[in-house]
């Protein structure tokens, strides 16, 4: 019974959970800082900067605005980040635990939408008028990209014929993995919140996004929680598209390699693209990403 | 020091945050401040980064004289900001007026109003000149002798 709280605790707090995931997260934030700089002809940040921001963010006070719940208000950074190392810590990266129970990935599926939740209610509570724009215009949004992010998850679980992560992660590559890879690749940027989907964190529009009011420790946990979510998106890519060697080395390695691809890939799109205005993110979504889930899903039923 | 203060120091010193705001200046210093995260100039490589919220930033850097209809303005903006914070006053109109010194609409010196730790003379200072300003006071920040944090220790 010990060992078993002892080994849930590590995998929250070490690997695949805070640390590890932490120390991922930030890295894959200063990957993208430094690449959009390099495609600028900029030197970009050092190695360490987005942990010096998290540092120095800790380190400052808090400013609550007036007519804010002061509970709510602290709460909901905490909740972002507990939701996402629930959920690093079901998901069968190399290294893990292994956890899996049937219906865990309907489980992790809420519990990624769980920051975008949190996120939305942050824009309310500021009583800010940008932090409500930006909260509406997420919320949006997560309608846009969840039907592709959806239509690809499932695609896969029919064909796995599971709803288990561990079964998931050996479904047989085929013209359903294909399909499903490019409907998730499309809602990535929106996850992400980078260019050009970086609609509810405008900042040339709406000064700074749903977090605008945050500030000192809060502003750094969300942060945290940013780089956390970064991670398990990436995770879930790993688990449902890409296969499985005999040696754990190689799957380290893909596992990886697959992370690195996918924020270089996000990066370029954000780096070499405008932002587009809700409407057309929104079509987007729902014609081209539409396509692709329809394409995937009677594949999958089919086939 | 324990480990975490220094720890803190050093993240202060390498992730300053700014802010700017136009007091009043006749945009010649916004122009010299646009370059600062150019390409040429580069001031991410420092860790600045320009937020849109005051909320969010580490140091406000002020342009232009203060006239009496943009003064409040800069007080309420510094009071937003969460402490430690330093203030950077870019060119010559912040600290004397410059050309607009004896006029009726201009209401004084900005550190009459708010404590001020860097001035960065020029009209307008060069790019390299406001970097090394921002640094300046990153490096106070750091040290914990800003205007601000000196208050704090005294009361």
């Amino acid at each position: 019974m010990m060992t078993g709280i002892a080994h849930y605790a590590l995998a929250v707090l070490v690997w695949p959970g805070l640390l590890g995931a932490g120390l991922l997260g930030f890295f894959y934030l200063w990957l993208a800082r430094k690449l959009v700089a390099r495609l600028q002809g900029r030197r970009g940040p050092p190695f360490l900067q987005p942990f010096f921001d998290f540092v120095k963010l800790l380190g400052k006070d808090t400013v609550i605005p007036r007519g804010a719940d002061p509970g709510v208000f602290h709460l909901l950074p905490l909740v972002s980040v507990a939701a996402i190392l629930l959920g690093l810590m079901i998901v069968p990266v190399p290294g893990s635990a292994g956890t899996s129970f049937p219906g865990d990935i309907v489980l992790l599926l809420y519990l990624l939408e769980m920051p975008v939740v949190c996120d939305v209610l942050a824009g309310y509570v500021s009583q800010s008028i940008y932090g409500q724009v930006s909260a509406m215009r997420e919320a949006v949004l997560s309608l846009g990209y969840n039907l592709p992010f959806l239509a690809a998850v499932i695609a896969m679980a029919q064909t796995a014929r599971s709803f288990r992560l561990d079964e998931l992660q050996h479904t047989p590559f085929g013209v359903v993995t294909v399909l499903a890879v490019i409907a998730f690749l499309l809602a990535i940027p929106a996850r992400l919140k980078s260019n050009p989907f970086s609609i509810p964190n405008a900042e040339q529009e709406i000064v700074a996004g749903a977090h605008i009011e945050y500030n000192g420790a809060p502003l750094a946990i969300f942060e945290l929680a940013h780089a956390l979510e970064t991670v398990l998106l990436f995770d879930a890519f790993y688990v449902l598209f890409l296969p499985r060697f005999v040696s754990g080395m190689l799957n380290a390695v893909l596992y990886v390699a697959s992370g690195l691809v996918l924020m270089g890939l996000a990066t370029l799109a954000a780096a070499t693209t405008a932002r587009l205005t809700l409407l057309r993110a929104f079509r987007f979504y729902w014609v081209w990403g539409g396509l692709a889930a329809a394409a995937a899903m009677v594949v999958a039923v089919v086939g | 020091m324990n480990p975490f203060a220094k720890l803190l120091a050093y993240a202060r010193r390498r992730s300053p945050w700014i802010y700017t705001v136009n007091s009043g200046s006749c945009n010649g210093c916004d122009i010299e401040i646009g370059p600062c995260i150019s390409p040429r100039y580069d001031a991410e490589q420092a860790g600045v980064l320009r937020q849109g919220s005051p909320k969010h930033a580490d140091i406000l850097v002020v342009t232009g004289t203060l006239t009496h209809r943009s003064h409040r303005a800069v007080m309420d903006i510094y009071a937003q900001m969460p402490s430690p914070k330093a203030v950077v006053a870019v060119g010559s109109c912040p600290a004397s007026g410059n050309v607009f010194a004896g006029s009726p609409s201009i209401a004084g010196p900005l550190d009459k109003y708010i404590p001020v730790d860097v001035w960065v003379p020029g009209c307008p200072p060069r790019p390299q000149l406001i970097i090394a300003g921002i640094a300046e006071a990153a490096r106070l920040l750091a040290e914990g002798a800003t205007a601000d944090q000196n208050r704090k220790a005294v009361a």
